[in-house]
């Protein structure tokens, strides 16, 4: 892989591809993330809310989009992490994450990358459009 | 929407960061690095514990009694919230072991289309064991009027 310091603007990081989202996926999220909303595990809650179904959580997508932040850097390189949720993520769907590289800039003595960084179901929609700071050094 | 509700802020929460919580979670999340969920990858890794993930300050703000009573007492109905933007500042590592305190404060608030859409804007900060600024928070909630 190349070296985070030799990468430029416009480099792509690594991307992640998650195994389709299921209820199970959700129920294991609702109590891992302490996130106990009930649209995202109970039907009837869901569609008295008037939604068809139960849909995943946001933060599950922003988690994916961490790993792939922290499966490139040490997570103590990350400054910032950021997202914008623009679609909701329904079950079946496939998550892929993606980034790549901004702007380079110095602040405060260190070399920083800006990322832009996406998430995005199988038919190549955006879900969670987002940017993060990553120190180089 | 009532502006007097600026400034409000959550109960802070003080909560413990556990091994056992960070593994289920890396679990739920597919995680395959496993310097989240093996102690001894963790520490091989140079951390003293297992580090909490990226976006875990906003579960353990979470871990509260009724996690939805400040929304819901801010007049929120939780059928009808979404997730607009999330955003975390990182000012020093959490870990298992670490005990964080979190509230959060409404900053902001603003309708978008004629009011059908309500935006709620909130910040936390998230502090350790030793009165350090670990994580800070922007939280955005949509509320889906009629």
């Amino acid at each position: 892989m190349t070296a985070i310091e030799d990468l430029d603007v416009g480099s792509a990081l690594p991307a992640i591809t998650k195994p389709s989202i299921n209820r199970t996926t959700l129920a294991l999220f609702c109590g891992a993330s302490n996130d106990h909303n009930p649209i995202h595990v109970d039907i009837d809650f869901a569609r008295r809310a008037g939604m068809e179904d139960v849909f995943a959580h946001g933060m599950l997508s922003m988690a994916y989009l961490g790993q792939m932040l922290t499966n490139w850097v040490p997570q103590s390189a990350i400054r910032r992490f950021g997202v914008r949720f623009g679609a909701i993520t329904h079950l079946g769907d496939e998550i892929t994450c993606t980034g790549k590289v901004l702007e380079k800039l110095e602040e405060a003595g260190e070399t920083l990358l800006k990322l832009e960084i996406a998430a995005a179901d199988q038919y190549g929609e955006a879900k969670l459009i987002g940017h993060a700071i990553v120190a180089v050094s | 929407m009532d502006q007097n509700l600026l400034g409000t802020s959550s109960e802070p929460v003080t909560v413990p960061v556990e091994a056992g919580q960070l593994k289920f979670f890396a679990k739920a999340t597919g995680e395959t690095n496993p310097v989240y969920f093996d102690d001894d990858a963790a520490m091989a890794a140079g951390h003293p514990a297992l580090p909490a993930p990226p976006t875990f300050c906003f579960t353990l703000n979470l871990a509260r009694k009724d996690p939805f009573a400040f929304y819901t007492g801010l007049g929120l109905d939780l059928g009808r919230i979404l997730h607009a933007e999330e955003e975390f500042e990182y000012v020093a590592p959490v870990y298992a072991g670490d005990t964080i305190t979190i509230f959060e404060t409404l900053v902001d608030m603003f309708a978008k289309k004629g009011g059908a859409l309500e935006f709620y804007v909130f910040e936390g900060i998230a502090i350790n064991q030793r009165d350090e600024i670990v994580v800070k928070l922007k939280n955005t909630i949509v509320h889906r009027n009629g």
